[in-house]
């Protein structure tokens, strides 16, 4: 099986040098693009390849790249953002790519680049992932070195500034409207949609938010071709996919695999099923902001359009198990504790239905729900939910909630009628 | 005031940027990084070199959550309190940390040698419960190691 995203990456140790890397084939790809391929071909086989976004949302790389203006009369500067805020609860797949081959990261953002043609790249990092800091730096500053970055990158007429920017901390910076705000040194909240990023973004230039695993498939799709890519997956999705799960399980960690690895084989095979002692009841398959499955999901293809299907979302392919020792109630009111706290409070229904939504579950958890709450939790899905709210912030949050309404309403009922958590004492 | 060593890397930092108010996460970022936190007076000042006025500075100072307008301990102790870390045993490890420390979240020890302070998943959740003292990551932590741990910062 080919994991081209974590070939490189040896657990423990330090990542590969330039040379190192080069080595190992790195930067082949980028002399490949610059010498014979134009932006439009990168963009093409990147099209092609059928890669989807990364982040989350899944949105067709090749496609979102095809918005940006191009050509003489485009607005200048254009700008390319790797997306390293990873902040999505339960989500650890990012920061694996960024301290383990920060080379692949930065091979990534320069071919982004080049074929969106944008001059000025930054890679938009969480705080909190301080050894990623340095080791990106470091590798800019190598690539930099030998004019893989720069003025006249490997003596083409092609120029890129590559910067780090280290965030202050916040969700909602991860979202791409936001974060272009964060770059420019203003409060962290979303924009309106549209204008798009893509034509009016950073400073009103066109600019391309991605993630980084989205980045980091790209110098390898530029060498091995569209073909090659989609025969890694075993789903109409191309690639391989860095899962993850945490919890308790035997062995919680982060894995590339083909596009499409079932539920059961990262719960049974990877992560070594439950531990002793516990059992499944269920699981957010794609951080914080997805629905909730249950066993009879068990064998669901971890695919964009799969889990769709099964009534939640992929999101980052990070997942976190419910086990029958932990309450469902105590589990969703921990995720709204996070959204409510990191809601930006730019519009009503996130800023005020968060805090309720948080506190109504606080209440069912500490024995004193009402029956009612559990109509006000419904309504309050409704109305958080898509199309209410400038962003996917508060939509998210409420899909763990719908679905643990669906699935473990006994439980909630529970705490309701005997005023208490049944599994306190 | 700014001491110049500040001021220098503040420059340098708007030499770096597109435009001056840009700058502005870096630049509080420069002072809490020599003097641990952000007061009203440094924002006053920052604000000048930014040609922001104090009121929109302060407007970002605030909304993140690392920069601190208040006094912090020699060091930080962020414990994550999402979800893996929850569900991994997240509540046992917070207890013994505020029957140790004799502390709350948002507060400092008496002899000023921590602040306790949440923070959201660490991206660490393979490692859950996880923290964060200072620069470093911790993980899976038990209330037995974190005496330990806390040891090593004095
Ligand atoms: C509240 C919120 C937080 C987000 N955080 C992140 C993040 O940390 N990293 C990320 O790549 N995308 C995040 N996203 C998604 C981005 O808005 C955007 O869709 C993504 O970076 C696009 O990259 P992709 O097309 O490569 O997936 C977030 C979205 C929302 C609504
Ligand atoms: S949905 Fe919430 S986080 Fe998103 S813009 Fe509105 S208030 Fe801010
Ligand atoms: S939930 Fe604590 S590190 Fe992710």
């Amino acid at each position: 099986m080919e994991r081209p995203l974590t070939k490189n990456i040896r657990p423990g140790r330090e990542p590969l040098s330039l040379k190192e890397y080069e080595k190992a084939g790195g930067y082949q790809a980028l002399r490949k693009a610059l010498k014979n391929m134009t932006p439009k071909d990168v963009l093409e086989v990147v099209k092609a390849s059928t890669l989807r976004g990364r982040g989350g949302a899944g949105f067709p790389t090749g496609m979102k790249w095809s918005f940006v203006p191009m050509g003489d009369a485009a607005p200048r500067p254009k700008y390319l953002v790797v997306n390293a805020d990873e902040m999505e609860p339960g989500t650890f797949k990012d920061r694996l790519l960024l301290e383990g081959d920060p080379h692949q990261i930065v091979e990534g953002a320069v071919l982004s680049a080049y074929a969106i043609g944008a001059e000025k790249a930054y890679i938009f990092l969480r705080r909190e992932y301080y050894l990623a800091e340095k080791l990106l730096n470091k590798a800019i500053a190598e690539a930099t070195g030998n004019n893989y970055l720069g003025n006249g990158v490997l003596g083409t007429g092609y120029n890129l500034d590559l910067r780090v920017h280290s965030s202050a901390g916040r969700y909602i910076c991860g979202e791409e409207t936001a974060l272009l705000n964060a770059l420019e040194g203003k409060r962290a909240t979303p924009r309106a949609k549209p204008p798009f990023p893509q034509v009016c973004g950073l400073w009103g230039r066109p600019t391309i938010v991605n993630n980084v695993e989205t980045i980091a498939n790209v110098p390898h799709i530029v060498n091995n071709g569209a073909e090659w890519f989609k025969s890694l997956s075993t789903s109409t999705d191309g690639g391989t996919k860095l899962y993850g799960v945490s919890g308790r399980v035997k062995r919680p960690g982060a894995w590339e695999l083909p596009m499409g690895t079932t539920v059961r084989e990262l719960l049974e095979e990877h992560a070594g099923g439950m531990r002793d002692g516990f059992a499944f009841r269920g699981v957010v398959p794609g951080g914080a902001s997805t629905d909730f499955l249950v066993a009879e999901h068990l064998n669901v293809k971890m695919d964009f359009d799969s889990v769709m299907k099964a009534g939640s979302r992929l999101g980052t392919g990070t997942m976190i198990v419910l086990d029958d020792k932990t309450c469902p109630v105590g589990f969703v009111h921990n995720l709204e504790v996070f959204f409510s706290r990191e809601s930006c409070g730019w519009c009503t229904p996130c800023r005020e239905g968060m805090p309720w939504v948080e506190k109504t579950l606080r209440a069912i958890e500490n024995g004193q729900g009402e029956p009612e709450d559990m109509g006000i939790l419904e309504q309050q899905c409704r109305l958080l939910g898509p199309g209410n709210t400038f962003c996917a912030l508060a939509p998210g949050a409420v899909e763990p909630l719908q679905s643990a309404l669906k699935y473990f309403r006994e439980d909630f009922e529970r705490h309701i009628r005997e005023k208490r958590c049944p599994w306190k004492s | 005031m700014l001491t110049e060593e500040e001021k220098k890397e503040i420059n340098a930092e708007l030499r770096r940027s597109d435009r001056k108010s840009s700058a502005g996460v870096e630049a509080l970022k420069i002072i809490q990084k020599s003097r641990g936190w952000v007061s009203d007076e440094a924002v006053r000042h920052v604000a000048a070199m930014l040609e922001m006025t104090p009121e929109e500075l302060d407007a970002v100072a605030t909304f993140y959550s690392f920069v601190f307008r208040k006094p912090v301990g020699r060091h930080v102790i962020q414990i994550c309190d999402s979800i893996s870390c929850w569900v991994m045993g997240y509540d046992p490890l917070y207890e013994r940390l505020v029957a140790r420390l004799n502390i709350a979240f948002g507060q400092t020890t008496v002899d000023n040698r921590f602040t306790l302070l949440p923070v959201s998943c660490l991206g660490a959740c393979d490692r859950a419960p996880a923290m964060l003292v200072d620069e470093d990551l911790y993980g899976p932590v038990t209330p037995e190691m974190m005496d330990e741990i806390l040891e090593n910062y004095k």
